[in-house]
């Protein structure tokens, strides 16, 4: 038989495609099955953050943050909060920091059961996105008693958080860390020796350590090559510095290793949510600073004072001294930063937010020349992706 | 590499000494080609030539009490009453040393950058990203498309005088059956408030006229 020229195809995949995770188009050029080059399209979900806070006052900029990974808000209102309060230089009191602690680690399992589950699902596993949802809504749960929305908070603000937790919910929480482990544990039967799922994820995707840090790769990705860098132990903000808990590192840095780390993560979370509940300090949860923490309904009916503060905090806002800084914070997806270049006025002149599926997603190409078709699937659930941070 | 890097980390005033001798040794390192280095609320930052930059970023990740050696994120502020209009932005980390950094380089309209994809993969659609919202453009890229806006997009809209609203908005045609680009219609006038006024009174005192300058002008 004589030889034949394949020609290579040039393929879409997505923007409409259910494991794109969102808005992704993917442009593949395949010779037969094996992908050659893939060249995402990014961007359908530009909003033009970073356009609209130049144009907000600080306070209304924090919103935005909720909305970039729409899967973990209060994470990314954690790195704005703390960008604002190094740039004017205030303390935290210490009840809100571990409320915060608290509440950042919620995302956390909020954000990888999101992740491990459709993962599960886009390699052919139904099964645990449909319990993984039901244990969401009861984080989302924890979240509306806390501040009133179950995803768009807005409960973080520079100098604390905006109120305190209602009186059963902390208990609440506590009894729910305790009953989870059982359901890790189930997710695991289902997933970890999972042949199929096996067979779908061992050995695709591998980031090799080098790669991981050329291509600014964060995060579990980056653990799950081996590396035993997490921020929240490195360079610890808030409470965590008196947390303690483990860092999961993968050896392997394939597709696999990505889940087992976000398993793990998952049992550290629980184990800093008991902790941070245990030992929950009383006291404000506002630092006192009447020109930038806005006063409280009680004291406005009364004091003159705080009604005038309270009108310039919500229209002109705080000012914020001339200067520039970098705060980074470990989201559950990898190093969530924000360049705030502040010029002294009531708004931010720059705002740059680092996102970490940002730089996955301009890993993809990278790691998904040579695979098949549908290992491009499992290499983009495993990098937990959400157009939300990648497009801004 | 499974050593914890939080243990070694200095405490209190140890910190701002190691701070300050790595900028002085990041300075000695650099050498010829730096503009300046200083260290602000807590952060080493370093001005070269935009020239300079990869040559720069090879030699702080080459060298071994600095070993920068991820590029965490690149991108510009734009201040258009400055002659060299644009500051370019590289915030680098180092991972064995626990410690952060920013490279900064003003680059005027027009100048072209250096492009240091060949050093770390991730600078490919950081440096995508600042082409299409700043318009700074980097030779040596190897694919300087537009990344972030639509198909066909024209101007930067991360430059001060680009704005907000944009000039564009996208609307589906009827008669041609399909979405078209089209200026931007405003139902309600574009509202920019400044709110900025004297939070704590007066600041400056208004000058007294001296006595008698209104008598010279009557007489």
């Amino acid at each position: 038989m004589a030889e034949m020229q394949i020609k290579p195809i040039t393929m879409n995949f997505g923007p409409q495609h259910p494991a794109a995770h969102g808005v992704l188009r993917l442009v593949l050029e395949m010779d037969g099955e094996v992908i050659e080059r893939a060249d995402p399209h990014i961007g359908l979900l530009h909003r033009g953050t970073e356009k609209l806070i130049e144009h907000k006052t600080y306070l209304q900029a924090l919103p935005y943050f909720d909305r970039l990974d729409y899967v973990s808000p209060m994470n990314q209102e954690h790195a704005w909060a703390l960008a604002v309060e190094k740039a004017l230089g205030i303390e935290v009191p210490r009840r809100a920091q571990y409320i915060r602690v608290l509440y950042c680690e919620i995302g956390r399992i909020l954000n990888h059961l999101l992740n491990l589950t459709t993962f599960a699902i886009d390699v052919g596993a139904m099964t645990p996105l449909l319990w993984g949802f039901e244990e969401r809504e009861h984080l989302m749960g924890f979240y509306e008693r806390a501040c009133g929305a179950r995803l768009h908070a807005a409960y973080f603000r520079p100098g604390g958080v905006h109120q305190d937790l209602p009186d059963d919910l902390l208990h609440d929480i506590k009894n729910w860390a305790q009953k989870f482990p059982d359901f890790i544990d189930d997710l695991e039967t289902l997933l970890t020796e999972n042949r199929i799922f096996k067979q779908r994820t061992v050995d695709i995707g591998v980031i090799s350590y080098d790669d991981a840090l050329s291509l600014g790769i964060t995060g579990p990705c980056l653990r799950g090559s081996g590396m035993a860098w997490d921020l929240r132990k490195t360079q610890p903000y808030d409470a965590y510095e008196e947390m303690d808990f483990d860092i999961p590192i993968g050896k392997t840095g394939d597709c696999y290793a990505r889940y087992l780390v976000r398993v793990e993560e998952m049992r550290q979370s629980l184990r800093i949510i008991e902790q941070a509940i245990d030992g929950m300090p009383a006291g404000p949860v506002m630092a006192q600073n009447n020109k930038i923490i806005p006063p409280s309904r009680g004291e406005m009916k009364k004091s003159m004072e705080a009604l005038i503060h309270h009108f310039k905090l919500y229209t002109e806002g705080f000012h914020v001294p001339e200067g520039e800084s970098y705060t980074a914070v470990e989201a559950p997806k990898g190093e969530f930063g924000v360049y705030l270049v502040s010029d002294g006025t009531n708004k931010p002149y720059r705002c740059k937010i680092r996102a970490p599926g940002f730089y996955f997603m301009a890993a993809v190409d990278h790691l998904s020349r040579g695979h098949m078709l549908a290992d491009s699937v499992a290499i983009i659930g495993s990098l937990d992706i959400v157009f939300g941070e990648i497009d801004r | 590499m499974t050593e914890n890097h939080g243990s070694d980390l200095p405490a209190g005033g140890e910190k701002e000494t190691a701070l300050l001798a790595m900028a002085d040794h990041i300075a000695d390192v650099v050498d010829k080609m730096l503009v300046s280095c200083a260290v602000v609320r807590g952060e080493i930052e370093l001005r070269v030539n935009p020239a300079d930059v990869p040559q720069v970023l090879t030699l702080l990740r080459g060298d071994r009490q600095a070993a920068f050696n991820q590029l965490i994120d690149l991108t510009a502020v734009d201040y258009p009453e400055r002659e060299s209009r644009f500051d370019m932005v590289y915030l680098l980390l180092s991972m064995d040393n626990n410690r952060r950094m920013r490279l900064v380089a003003a680059v005027a309209a027009g100048q072209v950058v250096p492009s240091v994809t060949g050093l770390f993969m991730a600078a490919n659609w950081a440096e995508r990203e600042v082409w299409d919202m700043f318009g700074i453009f980097f030779a040596g890229h190897p694919d300087l498309r537009r990344l972030l806006t639509d198909y066909g997009f024209e101007g930067h809209p991360l430059r001060k005088d680009f704005p907000l609203t944009g000039h564009v908005e996208v609307r589906y045609d009827d008669n041609q059956r399909r979405v078209v680009n089209g200026p931007v219609h405003l139902v309600q006038e574009f509202r920019d408030f400044d709110f900025l006024s004297p939070w704590e009174g007066m600041q400056t005192q208004i000058a007294e006229k001296p006595a008698g300058d209104d008598a010279e002008q009557k007489g």
